[in-house]
């Protein structure tokens, strides 16, 4: 009964967090019991950057109403300055709080990216501001593959051609290596911290969406002229909820790069094909839909590995299921089926009679 | 002289760029949508020929005619199934969606079929090579096909848009879908039409551009697919002369970056110079200036 005295939004929260603690609940439970193989234990982190990475994205897709094809972009520059930091600091920091403040910087290198990115970027419109984030996101996947930096007793030497360049003395040593990347980042990340990071994200979101400033964000959304002529800031508003998402995606990067002791920047985790899998996981999850992207995230995840069975088949399946499901999310006839064969109008009818 | 031999092959991977831009921007013209897949038609106009000709030693001309068959129905189904359906969809970013399933689909159903080692290509072109000024200068076959390829198919689709009713049936339903139905234009049968054409086109561009870089697997419409797209949005999207500069400009761009500043920071620099193009005239080189009405 209590239920009722909460409001409808706080309800809504209540239950998309307890979801993800009672998800996490079961798992640990199923772990503690042994029914967990070790290839499922190796998807938990994964799974937990995937559910941030859709939940930030959806903040600019589904709330701000912009198409962004770059979101692996931000969480490359996340993962890198997290691990950059980690393994400068790794005799000096004890383990947790180490993770922590490269959290921190990850998420601030990120932010600073967006901003940067955003300012040009959030003059343009629709596929337009879709092709040129896209293009950011190739960009510094394609920088960080040239990009050498290294450490000696004068300090930090910086490089866009190979070790050698750097001129370090025999006691340094090279930390980001073009395109080897970062060797032997310390393995700080767990599922449980991945877990405790959704959290947060989700607070972040979900209380943001219900803001003040959040109901500026969705009114350009809707609007941007009638926003404007209320008086709301259309360059503030977009550019926040862009570094906000931008900075998220850098937390999930740094989990990432916390989760594998090698971090390079290939096409296939930061590349264009990641980005546009995380919108995937938005759109099929419903855009606009906090809680849809966390269950999409996750589903769509296991999917692949689910059909392991079927070897050669499963992505197959994947693709032919995604557009499926499409189909009958989005096509207007499905949608006027669904209604009128709908569990809830049945429900309803019975009722009435 | 080195300068001029770049300036060829980045002209000559332009055209290949543009020849795919062109099915970009019809497409999107006249959908609306950025039809991912497209680069993925590509790759099978290349499975095509290379199944017919290595395969079954068909002449290649005949290939080549074959691989544009199959992947204008290909386009056509795919238009039918996977993009008619969503054409009222309350988001745009539904068949955007689909659009990846769909490249997806084809890049697995290539990987079932063909399996993910490279295959080598054998060139169609079977002119020879002019060698220039003395042999300073090497033009190879491929390239002159390749740009004559682009150059014709320029003309006939601008004569084709320009002249026949089929074509000014296009330029109608881009502009306006409604209005166009109401003067008796069949809108589905002319967005069939556009993603015939588009396909067709693209196993053209598949076949020239395995015949220049003759390695073929699954993924290799992907890059190209992605840098034509770009290539349609610097000129300009919807714009079919706008998606021919682009293209070229983006071939010699890329090759120039290549041989003069860095074969690994290429890429970054034909997207940078694309968001400078963008940032200075937000709708490409040739797009128009569309007034938001209140």
């Amino acid at each position: 009964m209590f239920m009722k005295k909460i409001n409808k939004t706080t309800r809504y929260n209540m239950i998309t967090y307890a979801i993800v603690v009672i998800a996490y609940a079961i798992v640990m439970l199923l772990g503690a019991a042994g029914h967990i193989s070790s290839l499922m234990e190796g998807l938990l982190v994964p799974l937990c950057i995937y559910v941030i990475l859709a939940v930030s994205l959806n903040l600019v897709v589904g709330i701000l109403g912009e198409l962004s094809l770059g979101h692996a972009g931000f969480m490359c520059v996340g993962a890198f300055a997290g691990s950059f930091f980690s393994m400068c600091t790794k005799e000096a920091v004890p383990g947790g709080l180490r993770f922590l403040l490269a959290l921190i910087i990850g998420a601030a290198a990120a932010a600073l990216f967006g901003i940067l990115i955003g300012i040009p970027v959030l003059r343009l419109k629709g596929d337009y501001l879709a092709i040129v984030t896209l293009a950011f996101g190739e960009i510094i996947k394609n920088l960080m593959n040239v990009l050498y930096i290294g450490r000696d007793e004068a300090g930090f030497h910086f490089s866009m051609k190979d070790t050698l360049a750097l001129g370090l003395s025999p006691e340094g040593k090279a930390i980001i290596n073009g395109p080897q990347g970062i060797t032997g980042t310390p393995h700080d990340s767990n599922f449980t911290i991945g877990v405790l990071l959704i959290l947060l994200t989700l607070f972040i979101i979900l209380n943001l969406i219900h803001s003040r400033d959040g109901r500026a964000i969705m009114a350009i959304r809707d609007n941007r002229i009638a926003a404007e002529s209320i008086g709301i800031n259309v360059t503030t508003y977009k550019l926040m909820a862009f570094t906000l998402s931008a900075s998220i995606a850098g937390i999930a990067g740094v989990l990432y790069a916390h989760n594998l002791s090698t971090l390079t920047a290939l096409p296939k985790n930061f590349g264009y094909n990641m980005s546009i899998m995380i919108l995937v996981f938005v759109v099929l999850g419903g855009i606009g839909n906090i809680r849809g992207s966390v269950i999409s995230a996750v589903v769509l995840t296991l999917l692949p590995e689910l059909l392991r069975g079927l070897s050669d088949y499963r992505m197959l399946i994947y693709a032919v299921v995604l557009i499926v499901m499409m189909l009958f999310n989005w096509s207007p006839k499905a949608v006027e089926l669904r209604e009128r064969y709908s569990l809830k109008r049945l429900f309803h009818l019975t009722t009435k009679e | 002289m080195s300068l001029l031999s770049y300036l060829i092959n980045g002209i000559s991977l332009g055209s290949v760029y543009a020849i795919i831009a062109l099915g970009y921007t019809m497409v999107y013209g006249i959908a609306k949508m950025l039809n991912f897949a497209h680069g993925d038609v590509i790759m099978v106009g290349g499975y095509v020929v290379f199944v017919l000709v290595s395969g079954m030693g068909l002449p290649p001309l005949l290939a080549v005619i074959v691989s544009m068959v199959v992947c204008t129905v290909l386009g056509m189904v795919i238009e039918r199934v996977a993009y008619k359906p969503l054409r009222m969809a309350a988001s745009p970013l539904a068949v955007l969606i689909t659009a990846i399933g769909v490249s997806y689909l084809l890049q697995n159903v290539a990987l079932l079929l063909f399996g993910a080692n490279t295959k080598s290509f054998t060139s169609v072109v079977t002119i020879p090579a002019i060698s220039l000024a003395e042999g300073q200068l090497m033009i190879s076959g491929e390239t002159i096909v390749t740009i004559a390829a682009c150059m014709i198919i320029m003309v006939t689709l601008t004569l084709f848009i320009k002249k026949t009713k089929a074509g000014q049936a296009m330029l109608a339903v881009s502009e306006d879908k409604g209005a166009a139905q109401l003067m008796g234009i069949n809108v589905n049968a002319t967005i069939a039409l556009t993603f015939a054409i588009g396909s067709a086109l693209a196993a053209v561009a598949g076949v020239l551009l395995c015949s220049t870089y003759p390695s073929l697997t699954p993924y290799t419409g992907a890059m190209p697919g992605i840098k034509a797209f770009v290539a349609a949005v610097f000129g300009g999207i919807g714009s079919i002369p706008g998606a021919m500069i682009g293209g070229i400009l983006l071939g010699i761009i890329e090759i120039l970056g290549k041989a003069y500043i860095s074969s690994q920071m290429a890429d970054a620099i034909v997207f940078a110079v694309l968001i400078v193009v963008l940032l200075v005239k937000p709708t490409g080189i040739l797009g128009r200036e569309i007034q938001e009405k209140v």
